[in-house]
């Protein structure tokens, strides 16, 4: 498909002059804990914007409150540093007022998960076309270390002292069951993937979510272990790649093959099973079946999907506003107030 | 058929109520005879009386919908206390509203549908046309249904069709009644049927049947002559409350250039705004259907902060919703209107009924020192103004502006003068411009006390705002404790120097005496009709009526001063009046409330005054 290798949103100027980092560092002391994962988003996000190329005026980040929410200033662009849970409304409202803004959320499991879930659903349904940064740590930090709906059952918090007795959410699920076109994986520590995928963000047309699991090191350390730790990490961990077999393992044997309607793990060359018969990932698909069973992945039986799970090509709801309003000034009855106010039953007294 | 030829009798006014079952299409029949009345010259003013319900079951209580039509060859304010005439679709809509009957009353009654059913499910023990309890008023016995249905015998039109138009037919008894011309309703249902020929000619046919069988009516005595009243010169239309303020919000988008942004949900009795607004999208106005209240005003704070003039519009149950948003407007100091149709509460309350107990709310209910202007409509024509004002001072001022209008206003209709949008006041927002090397997010005008708006995508302005507190001028988060008592202080500053480019409050009457009438908002007709009754009366009585609440004009003190006694009257338990005697404690107040979900009769008001009057 030939949309992978080209900006095809046109509507945002670019840059006439090559950007750096610098062009992004705010003069705000960083105030995240050391060791937080945060640190390597901030670091990713000032490397992508000037690789996108837009002015840098053209950047907008908006985001809600918690750890995550800081955000906005910490990177020299707009900002606006919004309230809990709300950033994605906030967000919707400046991209339709301005399609022609780059326009960033920085949001975390609390924000968009919880007091925010409502928004979150919602704005992935509508296709708005902005990126989302989920800042997935399965805690909620700034108020120091309560569960999240994130958090795994069972998990052991200040407010769940006998581990918590809810399911917890998959956000690939919530993004996908919600009609989403976008949804993308990635790990703090692997900051190439992360810049990539930022990219790939950047490139798609509507709402783009990028869960980032990330280690909160004072409430929640280690909770991604199964997948980080140097010992599992290879098995544990299906790195995407649109067209290429989905293979892993440290001897890069495994792969993922559908049997049937589910898909399942096999080792290949065993029992006569063909590099073939490797499923093919195709994060353009429009079809959510695959991208659904992938997000859905989890250890032991499963790797954890990375990266790009779904790109598919929608129209944006910013995009279909402008072109309502361009229909309606060509075709439209009224052109000026003054028309509206003398239209219908009018009547003079003289 | 004998044709009667009734007296036709000269009336100054009369206030004409059309009830009957929800699916009887009364609020149609009721516009309709408003807009023949208008265009015959009188001055009018309507309010529809609708349930909750969309659809009750049949010929019951809860299903009546009325629309009552106030006409009349003076100016007049208010649709009318009482009624003079009265139709009644059925059993039902004949008990719930012979209270609101004057005695004398003439009531137009569709004799067909009293039969012993929907006489028993309207809760009559024994048919009212028959037990004499109805010998106060001068009934009009009329056969609308069957008579209806005659006007098609021969002709191929359904009969649902046939019957749906039992309200065209009783309009067109009416219209006889009122000596009115049929003309401007045919031109009304050609418009509106122009792609649906059988609608078309049975509903003419409807309309011209009634108005000829109302010839032959035995029990029609005399007609009504209202002459045409004496209007400034000038191009009219009637217009409601709420269609009224989404046209001073697109009058205020074009005069400052600023692109129409709505962020709502839909509420009673507010939608019609949303509704009305998402018409006009070729005059660029963005209409954004939110996922809830909260969202609502969340997307319009992302679009005010993106450069657009933006909305919310919600009731009171959407403005607790909206409370935290407010705030964070606030301390961002970005434009925003909200506009609050106020409904009866708390809670859910009762929607379609109106009331201005939301005062508090908008004024305090916010976390911290939360200071908003506070702006309400007066009238359904004043809507118009008062929403292009709250537009003007929001991007002018760069604050949240809060517009309370009400129910009742908001679905009232009354004669609207039509201005021209270049006669309207200037709307400047002080726009920050590119590259400004002394730039500042937080840097004030000196007299205003007014930050700039700076445009994400403008070169050279970069910058963040948000709900944490922020330095004075530059504008980064700080917790410092001088610095928050004097954001506090500007903010508050800020918005009460806003009064220094606002109206001070009008006076009708003398500026001393001996009771001064207060009211604010959507009473103002009511208010107005029954201080210049008193004021006939010889009684050294005024009115000043508050459209701008907070801050409070500049002359308020000023008023009040010369008068012995002041009385403030309001559609609530005394919040306007409490707010009055903590901003200006050196006067005595005296108050009359009512929270009933109905607007104040001119009556009672008059007696309160009499009353006060006499007092020592």
């Amino acid at each position: 498909m030939n949309v992978q290798n080209k900006f095809t949103n046109l509507t945002i100027e670019r840059s006439s002059v090559p950007l750096s980092k610098e062009d992004f560092v705010s003069d705000q002391m960083v105030r995240w804990c050391p060791g937080c994962g945060s640190h390597a988003i901030l670091n990713s996000v000032a490397q992508v914007f000037p690789k996108i190329g837009y002015k840098k005026e053209n950047f907008m980040i908006v985001s809600g409150i918690g750890c995550s929410s800081r955000f906005p200033y910490y990177v020299n662009t707009y900002g606006f540093h919004g309230i809990h849970g709300r950033a994605s409304a906030i967000a919707t409202g400046v991209k339709i007022a301005n399609p022609r803004l780059s326009v960033w959320i920085a949001t975390g499991d609390g924000d968009s998960m919880a007091i925010g879930g409502n928004h979150f659903i919602h704005i992935v349904r509508r296709n708005v076309d902005v990126n989302l940064l989920l800042f997935n740590n399965q805690i909620y930090g700034l108020t120091k270390g309560q569960f999240s709906p994130t958090s795994p059952i069972g998990t052991i918090t200040k407010t769940s002292p006998q581990g918590t007795i809810e399911h917890s959410f998959n956000p690939g699920e919530l993004v996908i069951g919600s009609q989403g076109t976008f949804f993308a994986r990635v790990i703090d520590t692997n900051q190439k993937m992360m810049t990539e995928v930022m990219f790939e963000a950047a490139r798609h047309d509507g709402t783009s979510v990028i869960e980032i699991l990330q280690n909160c090191v004072i409430f929640a350390d280690k909770a991604y272990a199964n997948i980080t730790s140097k010992d599992l990490r290879d098995d544990h961990q299906l790195h995407l790649e649109h067209g290429k077999p989905m293979i892993f393992g440290k001897d890069k044997n495994k792969g993922i093959r559908l049997n049937g309607t589910q898909l399942e793990v096999i080792s290949i060359g065993r029992e006569g099973v063909m590099s073939d018969d490797i499923l093919v990932h195709d994060q353009y698909q429009i079809d959510r079946g695959i991208h659904l069973m992938l997000a859905q992945m989890t250890p032991p039986d499963f790797p954890v999907a990375l990266g790009v799970i779904r790109s598919a090509p929608f129209s944006t709801f910013d995009d279909q506003i402008e072109d309502q309003i361009k229909v309606a000034k060509s075709n439209g009855k009224y052109h000026t107030v003054d028309e509206v106010l003398n239209s219908g039953d009018v009547f003079v007294i003289d | 058929m004998m044709i009667n030829n009734p007296e036709i009798k000269e009336l100054v006014g009369a206030v004409v109520k059309f009830a009957g079952d929800s699916g009887d299409g009364m609020q149609l029949s009721g516009t309709l005879f408003s807009e023949a009345a208008a265009k015959a010259g009188n001055d009018i003013a309507t309010f529809p009386d609708y349930p909750a319900e969309i659809r009750a079951p049949i010929n019951t209580i809860a299903g009546v919908s009325g629309f009552q039509v106030h006409v009349s060859s003076n100016r007049i304010y208010t649709p009318g206390d009482n009624c003079d005439f009265l139709v009644a679709m059925n059993p039902a809509s004949l008990k719930i509203n012979l209270k609101w009957a004057k005695p004398g009353c003439a009531i137009i009654i569709d004799f067909d549908t009293f039969d012993k059913k929907a006489l028993e499910k309207a809760g009559y023990d024994s048919n009212p046309l028959e037990n004499g309890s109805l010998a106060d008023f001068k009934v009009i016995k009329a056969a609308i249904s069957t008579q209806t249905c005659n006007v098609f015998m021969d002709l191929d039109i359904e009969s649902k069709l046939a019957e749906r138009s039992r309200n065209m037919f009783t309009l067109g008894i009416v219209l006889y009644v009122f000596n009115m011309q049929m003309e401007s309703t045919i031109e009304y249902l050609k418009s509106k049927f122009s792609k649906n020929v059988a609608s078309l000619s049975a509903n003419t046919l409807a309309l011209k049947g009634g108005y000829s069988y109302a010839s032959t009516l035995s029990d029609l005595q005399t007609r009504v002559n209202i002459l045409p009243a004496k209007l400034v010169k000038g191009k009219y239309r009637t217009i409601t409350g709420n269609t009224a303020t989404a046209w001073g919000l697109l009058a205020a988008s074009e005069r400052s250039g600023r692109q129409i942004f709505l962020g709502s949900y839909p509420i009673t009795p507010a939608t019609d705004i949303m509704v009305e607004l998402a018409k006009y999208k070729s005059l660029g106005a963005i209409v954004f259907q939110a996922e809830d209240e909260i969202a609502g005003i969340c997307s319009a704070i992302g679009a005010s902060y993106a450069g657009s003039l933006a909305i919310t519009t919600t009731s009171g149950p959407g403005l607790s919703l909206k409370s935290e948003a407010i705030g964070l407007a606030v301390m961002t100091e970005l434009p925003l209107v909200i506009i609050d149709v106020q409904r009866a509460g708390p809670s859910t309350g009762m929607p379609t009924k109106s009331e201005q107990a939301d005062l508090y709310q908008a004024l305090f209910g916010r976390n911290g020192e939360c200071p908003v202007v506070v702006l309400a409509s007066s009238s359904p024509a004043d809507c118009f103004y008062a929403a292009y004002k709250a537009a003007k001072i929001a991007m002018e001022h760069m604050t949240p502006v809060i517009l309370l209008s009400d129910g009742y206003i908001a679905n009232g209709s009354q004669l609207f003068k039509i201005p021209a949008v270049a006669d309207l006041a200037e709307i400047k927002p002080l726009l920050a411009e590119a590259n400004d090397p002394d730039f500042k997010p937080f840097h004030r005008d000196p007299i205003t006390l007014v930050r700039k708006w700076a445009l994400p995508g403008t070169e050279g302005l970069r910058h963040r705002v948000g709900g944490l507190e922020k330095e004075n001028n530059i504008g980064n988060v700080t917790t410092d404790p001088q610095n928050h008592q004097l954001m506090v202080d500007l903010r508050e500053a800020k918005v009460q120097k806003v009064a220094d480019f606002t109206d001070p409050v009008k006076l009708i009457g003398r500026p001393e005496g001996d009771l001064l009438v207060v009211s604010w908002g959507g009473t103002m007709g009511a208010m107005k009709t029954s201080v210049e009754a008193v004021q006939n009366d010889n009684k050294k009585v005024s009115l000043a009526h508050f459209e701008n609440i907070m801050p409070l004009p500049r002359n308020t003190a000023d008023v009040f001063k010369n008068f012995r006694k002041i009385l403030v009257c309001e559609l609530n338990s005394g919040q306007f009046v409490n707010y009055l005697r903590m901003t200006h404690p050196e006067y005595h107040y005296q108050q009359f409330n009512k929270v009933q979900g109905l607007p104040f009769m001119i009556s009672e008001l008059i007696s309160k005054y009499n009353q006060i009057l006499e007092q020592k």
